[in-house]
């Protein structure tokens, strides 16, 4: 199996699962116990967040523990609303965000928020100067995506940061659940930015587990109230050994960041320039550094998206159609939708996606596949 | 940016008169002991500054830990060039470059101790600042307040180059302002009265009562926790702990409720007296806040007082409790100090308090438990502990953790 589909999930790391499995065998206590079965598991959920903050050069209270990044970017944008409430009542965020922030958008509409959608040109990138022009006295959030995952462009963080220095009022918040281990941390941890959502299934921890970054003194409202838990902004038992493993995963996802990101990125290039030869396919992702090194959004046209990911999963190669969370319900791309690509095409797009794990010979073999395929997706004609 | 050295300045001490030598040599200490675990690092302390040589080590860190240090009132991180001015002009172009934000003013500053260097410090600044406002785009120059000043020290072994001055935690180095010791709680207050106990630069040794089995061995943990945050301050810190059980159930039962927390509090200072004799120390720290609680009114205060002539020092009097809040946060003591343990203040408390005990009445009640035969069976099991930075009292299981993270 070639497995392309790393932005839709990836693999937990064995060692990771193995953390994972002993924690919950011997560490199972609730840290909010007295006793000292409980102040043990206490003490590890302590040392996980200590382990995350250190590894990414923020402080421990910084670092607050979600189910993952679609809890994380409903609390960002929904918590700031409802916190922010009497200073105003307008977002703003990009034409291109995962539905974890757009439809929370949408809900704050219903309720008599304001939004904003920045425009996307046709790199799927928003202009830092129609963030300007829209900011408004009554705006309280900005939410901008990272790397947007269906064809992985990378926002203009820092020419974003310089508007919102200018806005020292307006929260700031990154969705940057595409944009971990991707070296891409100095435009990520910048001086500006709020909030931050990370997702840990993306970089081989478990499902269900993931954290927000909330800058010191930031004000943000919790939707899940309770037992008071993690500062008392999200009630919930912790899940301490998925946090546990979240801490180790990051570790190991950071240790030669570099040398993973050349990998990815020497593998994409390695498709992108044999598939680009090709008159009947269509690149999104450029050959540019404002690209992710993991993401590659291609179509090969009169070919549907799904036609293509069924005929490349018979060669055991697996990929998506561009996002893994829109392609069962067969809506079009929203990305390639905001970066006005014709319906047509953009019903032809797919996703490659990729992790350290990949090699240049995976890389290779797509590129034989993919010869046979386009042939026979020739003949349709 | 790789660093050479990190020049530092001194704070109040410089108009120490006669003492100068004294707090220089105190200050080099300290600052060698904060930075023991840079093996590379060396520290020389001069009459007029005091200079760190990273000889390699990343300046980062470093500089963490010496924000931590007292008796420093401001440092930079210094590189060295080659004495022509060439070399001397292309780094402070780039050092202004790196940290160049529109609108900022700059000027430079030239000393000279090589009066050799073939040009003075008036066409060192000049063409220095000429250089800057020609690759530096939209750089002006301002004499008064610029926002970036280059410093230029030209010395005998090369030319050094800072424009960064990060402020230092200002106070005297601990160990010039004598010996006291801290009644430590675990609570917020009396670690922030300890921080501004060293920050005046006295050596304290911190008491500490706990209550088995009303108190928990956790409770210990944390107070030991506090002192090890409070150590990174100070190099190290002597931990005694002082067994009040005893103490507390004899006085339960024989005195009456009003005066329960008078006469403990009279048992705790006078112990602490002892050990502060015993130990030649010469006054008492302790975290009151005046009014804050029954025991912290001014007659609560005179009727306490009254067991000890030893000068007792309270830093954090007149401060309010939010202020002292934002200190805790500040030095990394809030989020141990409100971990729920309870401590030996907490039990035992009773429902109304007296807020206004009178001296005669304490003296009387407190006849009525063996005060010396109490006193000589607490001092008799007290235990000293010495504390180093980032030891780690609350989490046992650290290093197994580490080995799953």
């Amino acid at each position: 199996m070639i497995y392309f589909d790393n932005s839709a999930t990836t693999m937990a790391d064995p060692a990771v699962v193995d953390t994972y499995d002993k924690v919950s065998a011997a560490v199972w206590g609730n840290p909010s116990s007295l006793h000292n079965f409980g102040e043990q598991a206490f003490n590890l959920l302590e040392q996980s967040r200590k382990q995350i903050a250190d590894l990414l050069g923020v402080n421990l209270s910084e670092i607050l523990f979600t189910s993952g990044g679609t809890e994380g970017d409903n609390w960002v944008v929904k918590g700031t609303a409802i916190a922010k409430r009497q200073f105003g009542n307008h977002l703003i965020t990009t034409a291109v965000e995962h539905p974890a922030v757009h439809n929370s958008m949408e809900q704050l509409k219903q309720l008599g928020f304001e939004v904003t959608y920045l425009p996307v040109d046709d790199e799927g990138r928003i202009s830092a100067n129609d963030l300007r022009n829209a900011i408004r006295p009554t705006t309280i959030l900005v939410s901008t995506m990272a790397v947007n995952n269906e064809i992985g462009a990378i926002q203009p963080l820092d020419d974003i940061a310089a508007v919102m220095r200018d806005f020292p009022k307006v929260h700031w918040h990154i969705d940057a659940v595409q944009g971990i281990g991707k070296g891409l941390h100095d435009h990520l941890f910048n001086d500006r930015v709020d909030f931050m959502t990370f997702s840990g299934h993306k970089f081989h921890a478990p499902r269900g587990i993931g954290f927000i970054y909330k800058r010191q003194g930031r004000t943000l409202a919790p939707l899940l109230t309770g037992g008071g838990q993690e500062r008392n902004l999200r009630s919930g038992t912790e899940n301490v050994p998925a946090i546990a493993a979240m801490a180790k995963a990051l570790r190991l996802i950071l240790t030669d960041e570099k040398a993973k990101v050349e990998k990815q990125q020497a593998i994409r290039m390695a498709i992108y320039n044999h598939i680009k030869e090709f008159p009947k396919v269509t690149i999104f992702s450029r050959d540019d550094p404002v690209f992710a090194p993991h993401i590659l959004c291609f179509a090969i046209s009169g070919v549907r998206g799904e036609t293509i990911v069924h005929a490349f999963e018979d060669h055991g190669i697996y990929m998506s159609t561009t996002s893994a969370c829109s392609s069962k319900k067969g809506v079009e791309s929203s990305t390639l939708k905001a970066m006005n690509v014709d319906t047509g095409i953009a019903n032809s797009a797919v996703r490659v996606s990729l992790d350290e794990h990949n090699t240049l010979a995976e890389a290779e073999k797509f590129n034989q596949v993919f010869d046979e395929l386009y042939q026979e997706f020739d003949k349709l004609d | 940016m790789d660093y050479s050295e990190i020049m530092v300045r001194y704070g109040e001490l410089s108009t120490k008169g006669k003492n100068k030598k004294t707090f220089i040599r105190q200050l080099g200490d300290n600052v060698a002991r904060a930075l023991h675990q840079f093996p590379d690092v060396e520290v020389k302390a001069r009459f007029d500054r005091l200079h760190v040589s990273l000889n390699g080590t990343d300046s980062a860190p470093v500089i963490d830990r010496l924000k931590q240090v007292f008796g420093i009132e401001n440092f930079s991180p210094v590189m060295k060039v080659e004495k022509n001015i060439e070399a001397i002009k292309a780094e402070a172009v780039s050092l202004v470059q790196d940290r160049f934000q529109p609108g900022d003013t700059f000027k430079a500053d030239t000393r000279r101790q090589d009066k050799d260097f073939p040009l003075d410090t008036y066409k060192v600044n000049d063409e220095v600042g000429g250089a800057i406002l020609a690759n530096v785009a939209g750089s002006s120059v301002k004499m008064k307040q610029p926002t970036i000043t280059v410093r230029i020290d030209i010395r005998m072994d090369g030319a050094y180059l800072s424009v960064d001055n990060i402020p230092g935690a200002g106070g005297l180095p601990v160990g010039t302002g004598g010996h006291g010791v801290m009644m430590l709680s675990g609570g917020i207050d009396s670690p922030v009265a300890s921080y501004y106990g060293l920050r005046r630069g006295v050596k304290l040794d911190m008491v500490h009562f706990f209550s088995p089995p009303y108190t928990s061995q956790q409770a210990l943990a944390k107070a030991k926790q506090l002192t090890s945050v409070l150590a990174k301050y100070s190099g190290g810190i002597n931990f005694i702990q002082v067994p009040f059980t005893h103490i507390q159930e004899e006085i339960k039962e024989r005195v009456p409720e009003g005066y329960l927390m008078t006469i403990q509090r009279r048992m705790m200072l006078r112990l602490t007296a002892a050990i502060a004799e015993q130990r030649d120390a010469l006054g008492i720290f302790n975290g009151e806040a005046l009014g804050q609680v029954a025991s912290q009114t001014l007659e609560s205060m005179a009727a306490i007082n009254d067991v000890t002539t030893l000068p007792i020092l309270r830093p954090l009097v007149s401060l309010d409790k939010t202020e002292i809040i934002k200190v805790a946060e500040n030095i990394g003591t809030y989020d141990l100090s409100i971990l729920p343990y309870e401590d030996c203040c907490t039990i035992f408390t009773p429902p109304a308090p007296k807020t206004r005990p009178r001296i005669d009445k304490s003296r009387k009640y407190e006849a009525l438990i063996d005060v010396d035969g109490l006193m000589a069976e607490a001092m008799a099991n007290v235990t000293v502990t010495h504390i180093k930075p980032d030891e780690n009292f609350l989490n046992q299981d650290e290093d197994i953790f580490a080995e799953l993270l």
